[in-house]
């Protein structure tokens, strides 16, 4: 049995939504495909029916400044963020990100919108998206919606859009203001499957020697991608020394739920790089806001 | 759907199949076969091609989403070359083959060795250098991060792309390796390229996959998926009826010996009803249909009924009294000892002991290029099996077994090998194939994927070695007692042979008075275990270069100088006897890396040091030496037959049975022959594996190529010579030593005689000009006999600085300095990727790979959950060649494919003791549990 039997390249999200709907047979999206090609590949995804190609569809592959907001279409390219002047400017942490996702080939095929929608509570992309404030614009046949990025993560590997009647579109993430910035960190293992022990994202606001308002997000924290707002209340307003992290820090760990994963990492190591990834992420976005 | 697509320039329209990749488009519609599929999961990078300039992977490319586009593959490569090159401006012999400036340096730079993942690491390469006309080393490791290259070739690959990112900027000729010298007057000795590489690189190289024959069907091996149980029933009525199924085999289908294995026949071609399951990756039926897919749903359709048993899951719990025998002589393969002199008495005089136990996890070869077998009957009722394998003539054997036929019905034919390591010597699709060609009378194609490949050839064996050691205060060893357990796995495949090495090893390259090791090599139902780079010395080396290490420490000694006052030199007596009378470079081994380490870390290079602006990194070195047995020993006839053959026209051609794995045995036999005959390499040919045409020069396995099918080929051309010279004399009327051998012509008497009128002679004067020669090296004798157990040993030394990150426990290696006594380096460009290679593997082997497998199951079963060393784990590698002569060595040659990796690994754990004080005892290392130990 072939892994799909029909292979539509749709031209726009009307025609994307329409051959998604029309399929009476199973049907998916594909984007890059490096997470879904493999699926089918290795039988842990169905074959399909249909596949609806949306790389070359021009709103999910638009990537500029739009007004208040950076718009990164769902279906560009890691590489091509990657490389992008604009979000080197605005989004020092996707670029970050999104640069340690895979190799440089599947960064040619791999898309944001592919990272975020396999909803994996580590995934990298998406976890840089949180600190980043994105929202998620999403399109389905009764029309386009705005979406709170997290909104979108039900469980892990399980996402809020519907698989057959919505297409994620992009994401819009607020610009970069006076004294801020953002940076992206992760730890992994040189063995076994190339999935984060732990990673970071934060993006910081700075006022002289205050941390005037900060964002952090990370994973695997807990069954979804978690952006830690209870960490981020202990440090808004203080000055950023051992005391605000050491405070940070506990805030930090009860607002986390590490697992032991075989083979990869234990809870307490988890625990432990909590410590030091909030301390160089934190300095990096500190360094970079300057 | 139809897609419109520009390949290679090439316009084309064509109808994606469905579930059609792009590599299955390139190379199955198009015929560009220079597409390579390592993985097809997205892991290797072998499948690399550019999509509007952008590399991407193919095999997880959909061929649909390439409509409108413009797909390069490395056949067009040459086509985009610069004029410069294309015009053959002639420099140092190279620059006329029309190639572009990146194919010209891989093959100048030998970054080319088994050559499979080579077009995608070209590809990417070129990626690169359109979009950054001038990379740094950093921009190199980026682009090239998930290109693998499991031959190690990374720090010459990085050579030959900036090489011809100069000329690319410059128009100056690719400037070939620095080892290449302005006129060399000598052939053996000298840089050669390889005379395979211009193929390799141009995507023209054909491997047993990229093979097709008309009517061809494909094969796919039910495997059992459960590690221990009886088989109840099988049933496959489903599979036969499916459309396109051409033929469904079990075992009561094999007409000849249902058992193959290379010393041992244990090993089941098919599990029978009734009969046991021993490991997960056991063949309960084989099928051959239309297509993959559908012989894919026939497998899927077969039915078998298993009555699980428990499962024995490691060595020593198959040494239990009351376990289930696995085999119907127990557990154990081979109880292996060594013993000398009295360790008892040793211990006694010992002033410290120290003891500790290793674990060392079971690796896996990882060859870019997965198993793949092609067999066909042919006119006259034989059958031709196509297939890259180390050991051509076993297969051959094996084959003929199991077809029950005469051994020359079969002909094995071998291919490109696209990596080896040890994990093709036993049979892996040979006999399915053959089966299914003979039951169905057409060609079968069968090809294994990754994860069929991981389940089934044999791995590197996980061990467990204690090790107790006395020494007096001032270093000197006075007593070794090792305990080794090797699992072994379902079958015995080399196992027993692989753990003797790893025992008789297991004192490390010194003298010790009193030694007593006891090995277990035990049965269990994990994958087998077998032959694997290094076979068994990898894992002693890691306990005894530890203990080694742990020994200074206690007595506040330099680790050098422990290891001085104790290394093997000429007069030692080994622990199984043997005295060595020749040929011993270790100290000077040693004596040079040392230098060269002192000279890279200043007066500490064993104390930590912190990085400056980053105090939470740590640096420091570590050393390890190492031997390792050239050739088979232990008592075991070892020989190779070649042939060297003057053709009508004016080649020689040099043959036989021997693999080039990537090693460059090809162009060590290419320069033996032209280095006898006075003449270029380029006027000889060397044809290897063909059990029709090559004589048997025995399995590629041992570091014995070079030696014995060196000598075998060395003798050979040197009959042909003399046969030759008197043919010559005899015409001439003048004695034989008026008849001289120059530049690729005979002079007599003042005439010069050209190489195609010699054979006209010769063949006139009814005198074949070809000779023959068996090499038989000298022998040697079984393990516990007295006597030399082994005919030649190679050396070496290594070190290697490690950087850990003491908050995560993160290792980095940075550099490793090499020295390895090869006896003579026959070619010194082939050499270089040997030691790197063999580097970059050790690298591995510490760090990164630890093949899982739970409870029978294989938790690591496909690439992307086993990580072999890429680009950015290579250290910088400084290789320093020792030569001390073996006397029957061919120009004084002797092994060098194993050696130069097996000291790695310890040398980066006692590197990791000093940066942070943690011992490393079990590998692979693991991160966690040195930031955990550090901050005990």
């Amino acid at each position: 049995m072939p892994l799909w039997k029909n292979y539509h390249l749709a031209q726009s999200v009307d025609d994307a939504l329409q051959a998604l709907s029309r399929t009476p047979r199973a049907a998916s999206l594909i984007a890059g495909g490096t997470d879904l090609l493999l699926d089918l590949q290795q039988g842990r995804h169905p074959a399909v029916d249909t596949l609806v190609d949306i790389t070359v569809v021009p709103e999910l592959t638009c990537l500029e400044v739009r007004g208040e907001n950076l718009f990164v279409g769902a279906a560009v390219p890691l590489s091509r963020i990657v490389a992008n002047h604009s979000v080197q400017e605005h989004a020092q942490a996707l670029v970050d990100a999104c640069n340690l996702i895979g190799g440089p080939q599947v960064r040619n095929s791999a898309t944001l919108g592919g990272n975020v929608a396999h909803a994996l509570p580590a995934a990298d992309g998406t976890i840089a998206l949180l600190a980043l404030k994105a929202v998620a614009e999403i399109a389905s046949l009764d029309g386009q919606c705005l979406m709170d990025l997290q909104e979108l993560f039900i469980g892990p590997g399980r996402s809020a859009l519907d698989p057959r009647r919505e297409v994620l579109l992009g994401f819009h993430l607020p610009l970069h203001g006076v004294g801020d910035a953002s940076a992206f960190k992760r730890v992994m293992r040189p063995q076994g499957v190339a999935l984060p022990i732990l990673n970071m994202a934060i993006w910081v606001k700075r006022r002289g020697d205050v941390i005037a308002d900060i964002r952090l997000a990370l994973g695997p924290a807990g069954p979804r991608p978690l952006r830690a707002r209870a960490v981020e209340k202990t440090m808004a307003g203080r000055p950023l020394n051992k005391n605000t992290i050491d405070i940070a820090l506990k805030a930090l760990l009860a607002e986390t739920s590490f697992r032991s994963s075989p083979y990869r990492a234990s809870a307490d190591y988890r625990r432990h790089l909590s410590a030091t990834l909030l301390e160089e992420t934190l300095q990096e976005a500190w360094k970079r806001a300057a | 759907m139809t897609i419109n697509l520009v390949v290679n320039g090439k316009p084309y329209r064509i109808d994606p199949h469905p579930g059609e990749m792009l590599s299955d488009l390139l190379r199955e519609r198009l015929g560009l076969t220079g597409t390579k599929i390592g993985c097809n999961e997205a892991e290797c990078g072998s499948c690399t091609v550019l999509v509007d300039g952008d590399p991407v992977l193919a095999c997880t490319y959909p061929a649909g989403r390439a409509d409108g586009r413009e797909v390069l593959t490395i056949e067009g490569l040459a086509s985009l070359s610069p004029i410069l090159l294309k015009k053959g401006k002639r420099d140092k012999g190279n620059g006329s083959r029309g190639l572009h400036p990146l194919q010209e340096a891989f093959i100048l730079h030998g970054a080319v060795q088994c050559g499979f993942c080579i077009p995608g690491q070209i590809m990417t390469s070129y990626a690169l250098l359109q979009r950054n006309p001038d990379p740094s080393e950093a921009d190199i490791q980026q682009a090239l991060k998930d290109t693998l290259c499991r031959c190690g070739g990374y720090p010459s690959i990085l050579r030959a792309i900036q090489s011809a990112a100069y000329t690319l900027r410059t128009g100056e000729p690719i400037e070939p390796a620095a080892l290449f010298s302005a006129a060399p007057l000598e052939i053996i000795g000298t840089p050669q390229i390889r005379p395979d590489a211009v193929n390799k690189v141009t995507g023209e190289a054909i491997f047993t996959d990229d093979l097709h024959f008309e009517g061809m069907l494909h094969a796919r091996v039910k495997r059992a998926g459960v590690p221990h149980a009886i088989i109840r029933k099988v049933d496959v009525t489903k599979a036969r009826q499916i459309k396109g199924v051409a033929a469904v085999l079990t075992a009561q289908d094999i007409p000849g010996e249902h058992n193959h294995g290379l010393v041992i026949p244990d090993w089941p071609t098919m599990v029978g009803v009734g009969e046991r399951v021993r490991t997960v990756g056991d063949a309960v039926a084989i099928v051959a249909a239309e297509s993959r897919d559908i012989a894919t749903q026939a497998v899927d359709s077969i039915d078998v009924d298993y009555e699980l048993l428990p499962v024995i899951s490691d060595p020593v719990q198959a040494r239990h009294p009351g376990e289930t025998a696995l085999h119907s002589k127990g557990n154990l393969l081979k109880h292996i000892k060594v013993r000398k002199g009295n360790v008892e008495e040793g211990f006694t005089e010992a002033e410290v002991i120290l003891e500790h136990t290793f674990f060392t996890a079971i690796t896996e070869h990882a060859f870019i290029e997965p198993e793949c077998s092609i067999a066909r009957l042919t006119p006259e009722g034989r059958i031709e099996v196509y297939v890259g394998s180390q050991i051509a003539y076993a297969d051959r054997n094996q084959i003929a077994r199991a077809l029950d036929w005469p051994e020359e019905r079969v002909r094995v034919i071998g291919m490109l090998v696209g990596g080896g390591f040890g994990g093709k010597e036993d049979i892996a699709g040979q006999i399915h194939a053959a089966l299914l060609a003979q039951a169905t009378g057409r060609p079968v194609k069968l090809l294994f994927d990754r994860y069929e490949s991981f389940h089934v050839h044999p791995k590197r064996h996980a061990t467990q070695i204690r090790i107790k050691l006395g020494a007096r205060r001032d270093g000197r060893l006075t007593a070794m007692e090792t305990e080794l357990y090797g699992d072994t796995g379902a079958y015995a495949s080399l196992g027993e042979k692989v753990m003797t090495r790893a025992t008789t090893h297991s004192a490390g390259p010194y003298e010790v008075p009193h030694a007593r090791a006891d090995c277990y090599a035990m049965y269990t139902n994990n994958p087998p275990a077998g032959a694997f780079r290094g076979f068994g010395v990898t894992q002693s080396c890691f306990a005894v270069e530890s203990m080694m290490d742990m020994l200074a420490e206690q007595l506040s000694m330099d680790p050098v100088e422990v290891r001085r006052i104790n290394a093997l030199r000429l007069g030692s007596v080994t622990n199984t006897g043997q005295i060595l009378r020749e040929s011993v470079g270790l100290l000077e081994c040693l004596e040079r890396v040392v230098a060269e380490m002192y000279r890279r870390a200043g007066e500490n290079p064993f104390t930590a040091r912190i990085v400056e602006g980053a105090s939470h990194l740590r640096r420091a070195w570590g050393i390890a030496l190492a031997y390792k047995n050239t050739g088979l020993g232990g008592g075991a006839p070892d020989k190779a037959a070649a042939e060297v053959k003057l053709r009508s026209d004016g080649m020689l051609e040099v043959r036989t049975s021997s693999a080039e794995i990537g090693q460059g045995l090809v162009t060590v036999l290419q320069m033996i022959v032209a280095q006898e005959f006075n003449t270029s390499v380029s006027l000889v040919r060397v044809l290897l594996s063909d059990t029709d045409l090559t004589p048997d020069g025995g399995p590629t396995t041992a570091s014995r190529q070079t030696y014995v099918s060196g000598n075998a080929a060395r003798g050979a051309a040197l009959a042909l010579r003399q046969a030759i010279t008197a043919t010559l004399a005899e015409k001439f009327d003048v004695p034989p030593d008026q008849v001289r051998f120059v530049e690729g012509l005979v002079q007599v008497n003042g005439h010069s005689v050209r190489m195609e009128a010699v054979a006209k002679e010769m063949l006139s004067e009814g005198r074949p000009p070809r000779a023959l020669y068996e090499y038989w090296a000298p022998n040697t004798q079984p393990l516990g006999e007295s006597g030399d157990m082994h005919f030649a040993f190679s050396f070496a030394a290594q070190a290697a600085e490690v950087e850990v990150d003491t908050r995560t426990g993160e290792v980095r290696v940075l550099q490793v300095i090499a020295a390895n006594d090869v006896g003579k380096a026959v070619n010194p460009l082939g050499l270089q990727g040997q030691v790197e290679g063999g580097v970059v593997m050790g690298v591995g082997n510490a760090l990164t790979e630890h093949f899982i497998v739970e409870d029978g199951r294989i938790v690591t079963d496909r690439l992307a959950r086993y990580r072999m060393p890429s680009i950015v784990h290579t250290p910088e590698i400084i290789s320093i060649v020792v030569e001390h002569p073996s006397g029957e060595g061919p120009y004084g040659a002797k092994g060098v494919g194993e050696i130069s990796s097996i000291p790695t690994t310890p040398a980066i754990t006692n590197a990791i003791f000093h940066a942070v004080g943690v011992r490393v005892d079990r590998l692979p290392v693991d991160q966690e549990n040195i930031q955990r130990r550090m901050s005990l």
